[in-house]
């Protein structure tokens, strides 16, 4: 399996937050589909408590006898926001690295 | 949270009959409750929105309700047998949750009074349980643990005179290092009373009146006896007729297959029923693969496969019914409840879909319309309360994005009980061959907004439909609706005297006579128009006596999300050989001209002109659109390319007077060549990569007149109500439509 690299790999990290959802290169595809796989069986899921308009994220625990798990906190009124928490999430789990970048700049919105 | 739901007792209905509505309260004491005509159940703010209007009946007003549940697994029952005071049980046995604690193999016990017995699991470990009535209840086990998935012969012998008991296991393959098989006798100080309620097969009766304790696995000729016996005669298969004179019942589940009925072979005809509809045609422990059709070898099949999440009729009341005026308008409606405000933290409101076909009886006198919307009611049921976003951890991958839950999603999560689609595994890993309509349908509505329904609205078969009947409303058509259902019991004549049939975005499973029907009517001069891809792709089947439950065998090939086990790719419903329509011999292009070559499910493309386009057989079609790139726009990912595609081949029977009026490009890496359209693994599946990923506008005339116009894309539909109506999709669609209503001949 691919082991990401910080480095090599940065600049699939700034393709996502260009844009979370879309036709991405092979290099992020591969970031993707490594970050996307948790062994442990538990999910992360998008909660979309109104339509179009606030996200929560959820877990799903790895025994589905289990309930669900929401995260009052945030509620996300972009759903782009949303891919990119979790995605900073699943980075920094995987290279214990931040990105501290918010998902849009003070300049880029 | 969803605080109401419900469904209908029936999908399709007809003027002067009557429907009802089986509603779930799940805060408050009572309901309103009206009927809506359904227009456009999207409420993206991107799209013309909601236009779901009040259509004024009797129906209006408020109801009280209460909370409902489904008492979900199946099981055997049998009346008659007799209260059992000295008796022998076997039966053979393939367990596959064996997790799972507490799942009773037999039964005859009165659940107020804990009298009689049941023979239970523990952790694969065989137990016999006993009582009496005086609350006395004695347990005895084996200490040998079954594995699952490999069959084994389970007896016991009981005399309640004396207590003495025997419990034995053996397996039908010895393995290695594991201690499977072993014998415990001795005796009960209090060894119960009998019980003289029904018998019951995996499954135990609960004091709340349901069945619980559910068996997981296959069940093959279940026996009682009088008097006790050895092990090892019982566990012969088939038992031995010199224990003829001693048989209480002897059930053969290999012997009617196509029904509910559970053959008793012994002579006081204990025949029982199965309830929840466990999977029949399945093989036994005597299958030899010399035959892999049931009919074939009947006595190979006699294995009954129970689970816990088994679920054929939810059976709750009827909380309203609509009976509906001669005059009824076909078309597309739902039943509106609503029990509160909806909010960010609970929804409390339901829309439950329904269609008014016309009338069952030509009136005389009485134009019908010549076009005609035929609801892929069988595709719906099939993807009735899918739930791979649930279940299959990792999905996330193939969506190219995080997982989209509602209201009714998280219902759903909180709720198995409402069992699955045709596309899940059951607990224990099985496939999910039954789906049912007899109980709620969470993501078949109005304002479901589905995981699986590409970037932007995100709708998927019945709300993703929704689009089509907006676009036709706003131009409008006058048409008729009928239903998969209807079209498989009435056969061609329903269909006889349509000019056009459009389809949905996703018709995407047939029965025989569904298949037949359509094909007679296209060639006998028939315009069709296919709004949609993946359609004609997999075979289904219809119960003999049960109404509104259909089978799919998930056989050799295909997109699929279980497989059928080698030897059971038969229809039990019919015996018909299941899986592809394409591995039945009819691929999809033999129908409408094209198919299925791809799935993606992130964002969608355009199409760009071919030179088809600028024929003069096709110039009717592109009246009006100039543009080179078409449905670079769209509600369904972004494009009118999308979610499936198809395209065609003229070796699996595209004709060889099809137009190619245009091909999709610029697709995602995820839109993926699909499994049947390659036998060795490639490195280049991606629609970015592989040049036969691409779905084909296309037209072509028949020989009787007709013609055929399809788009090949599932997410063509979500591209009609762009720019309120007014785009080259749209243009597109409706020169077809007015010229497929123009009777005048094509040849």
């Amino acid at each position: 399996m691919y082991r990401i690299n910080p480095d090599t790999d940065m600049p699939f990290v700034e393709e996502f937050r260009r844009q979370p959802v879309g036709r991405h290169s092979p290099g992020l595809m591969r970031i993707l589909n490594t970050l996307r796989y948790d062994p442990s069986g538990r999910q992360i899921v998008l909660f979309c408590r109104k339509p179009f308009a606030e996200w929560q994220i959820a877990e799903m625990p790895a025994n589905r006898q289990q309930p669900l798990v929401f995260e009052d906190s945030p509620i996300f009124t972009n759903r782009d926001e949303a891919e990119w928490e979790v995605f900073r999430r699943r980075w920094f789990a995987a290279t214990g690295q931040h990105l501290n970048q918010p998902f849009r700049s003070a300049d880029e919105a | 949270m969803l605080k109401i739901l419900g469904y209908p007792d029936r999908y399709s209905v007809a003027p002067g009959e009557a429907i009802s509505f089986q509603i779930s309260l799940e805060e408050g004491e009572t309901f309103d409750a009206r009927i809506v005509r359904v227009l456009n159940g999207d409420c993206n703010p991107a799209g013309p929105g909601l236009d779901l209007p009040h259509h004024p009946s009797s129906v209006d007003g408020t109801y009280p309700g209460q909370k409902r549940r489904a008492d979900a697994g199946s099981f055997m029952r049998a009346e008659g047998v007799p209260p059992l005071s000295a008796f022998s049980f076997r039966a053979l046995l393939w367990p596959t949750l064996l997790a799972r604690s507490g799942q009773v193999i037999a039964a005859q016990w009165d659940a107020a009074t804990h009298t009689g017995f049941y023979l239970e699991l523990d952790k694969g470990r065989p137990c016999l349980v006993v009582g009496d009535g005086t609350g006395a209840v004695r347990r005895e086990t084996l200490p040998h643990a079954m594995l699952e998935r490999k069959w084994y012969a389970l007896s016991f012998s009981l005399d309640r005179e004396t207590g003495d008991f025997r419990i034995s296991l053996s397996p039908q393959r010895r393995d290695f290092g594991v201690e499977d098989a072993g014998e415990r006798v001795g005796r009960f100080a209090t060894p119960g009373a009998p019980s003289a309620g029904p018998f019951y097969l995996a499954g135990l009766p609960l004091p709340d009146g349901t069945i619980g304790c559910h068996f997981n696995g296959k069940i093959e000729a279940p026996a009682l006896l009088a008097g006790s016996e050895a092990h090892a005669p019982l566990a012969a298969s088939p038992l031995s007729t010199s224990f003829a004179s001693r048989l209480i019942a002897a059930w053969d589940f290999s012997d009617g297959i196509r029904t509910t009925r559970a053959t008793d072979r012994g002579p006081l005809r204990l025949h029982g029923s199965l309830v929840n509809l466990p999977a029949r045609g399945m093989k036994g422990s005597g299958w030899t693969g010399t035959h892999h059709s049931w009919q074939a070898a009947p006595a190979e099949y006699g294995a009954v496969h129970f689970h816990e999440d088994d679920l054929y009729d939810a059976g709750w009341p009827a909380d309203i019914v609509w009976q509906l005026p001669e005059d009824a308008k076909s078309g597309a409606y739902a039943l509106h409840v609503r029990c509160g405000e909806t909010g960010p933290e609970a929804m409390r409101e339901c829309y439950i879909p329904f269609f008014i076909r016309p009338p069952r009886v030509k009136k005389p006198g009485i134009a019908r319309p010549k076009v005609a919307f035929l609801a892929p009611t069988c595709s719906y049921m099939a993807y009735a309360n899918h739930g791979e976003h649930i279940t299959v951890r990792g999905v996330e991958r193939l969506m190219g994005r995080l997982l989209h839950f509602g209201h009714q999603d998280v219902y759903l999560y909180d709720h198995p009980e409402l069992c699955h689609s045709l596309y899940d595994k059951h607990a224990d890993g099985s496939g999910v061959c039954y789906s049912s309509r007899v109980r709620p349908n969470i993501n078949c509505a109005p304002r479901y907004h589905s995981w699986l329904g590409g970037d932007g609205s995100s709708l998927y078969q019945y709300n993703a439909d929704t689009h089509l009947f907006g676009w036709l409303a706003h131009h409008g058509i006058e048409y008729d609706i009928i239903t998969d259902e209807d079209l498989h019991r009435d056969g061609y004549p329903l269909i006889a005297d349509y000019d056009v049939i459009l389809t949905g975005s996703h018709p995407e499973y047939h029965s025989t006579a569904m298949w037949d029907a359509m094909k007679s009517w296209i060639d006998r001069g028939g315009r069709l128009m296919y709004m949609g891809g993946n359609g004609w792709y997999w075979r289904i089947a219809f119960h003999d006596e049960l109404p509104g439950v259909i089978e799919v065998r998930r056989a050799e090939d295909g997109i699929r999300s279980w497989e059928a086990e080698p030897g059971e790719y038969y229809h039990s419903f019919t015996g018909e050989y299941g899986g592809l329509w394409r591995r039945c011999g009819r691929p999809p292009n033999m129908m409408a001209g094209i198919g299925f070559v791809a799935q993606g499910f992130d964002v969608s493309s355009p199409y760009r002109r071919a030179p088809d386009a600028d024929n003069p057989r096709a110039a009717f079609i592109f009246e009006g659109v100039e543009d080179e790139v078409i449905g670079d726009f769209g509600l369904i990912g972004g494009g009118a390319a999308g979610i499936e595609l198809d395209c065609i081949n003229p070796l699996l029977g595209s004709p060889p007077n099809i137009l190619r009026l245009a091909s999709s490009e610029d697709h995602s890496p995820l839109m993926l060549l699909v499994n049947e359209e390659f036998t060795a693994t490639q490195p280049n599946l991606g629609g970015d990569q592989n040049e036969r990923v691409r779905a084909d506008l296309s037209f072509y005339e028949t020989a009787a007149g007709g013609a055929v116009f399809a788009t090949g894309s599932i997410a063509w539909c979500g591209s009609l109500p762009c720019n309120g109506y007014e785009n080259n999709i749209s243009r597109i669609t409706l020169n077809a439509l007015k010229r497929f209503m123009d009777p005048k001949p094509f040849v």
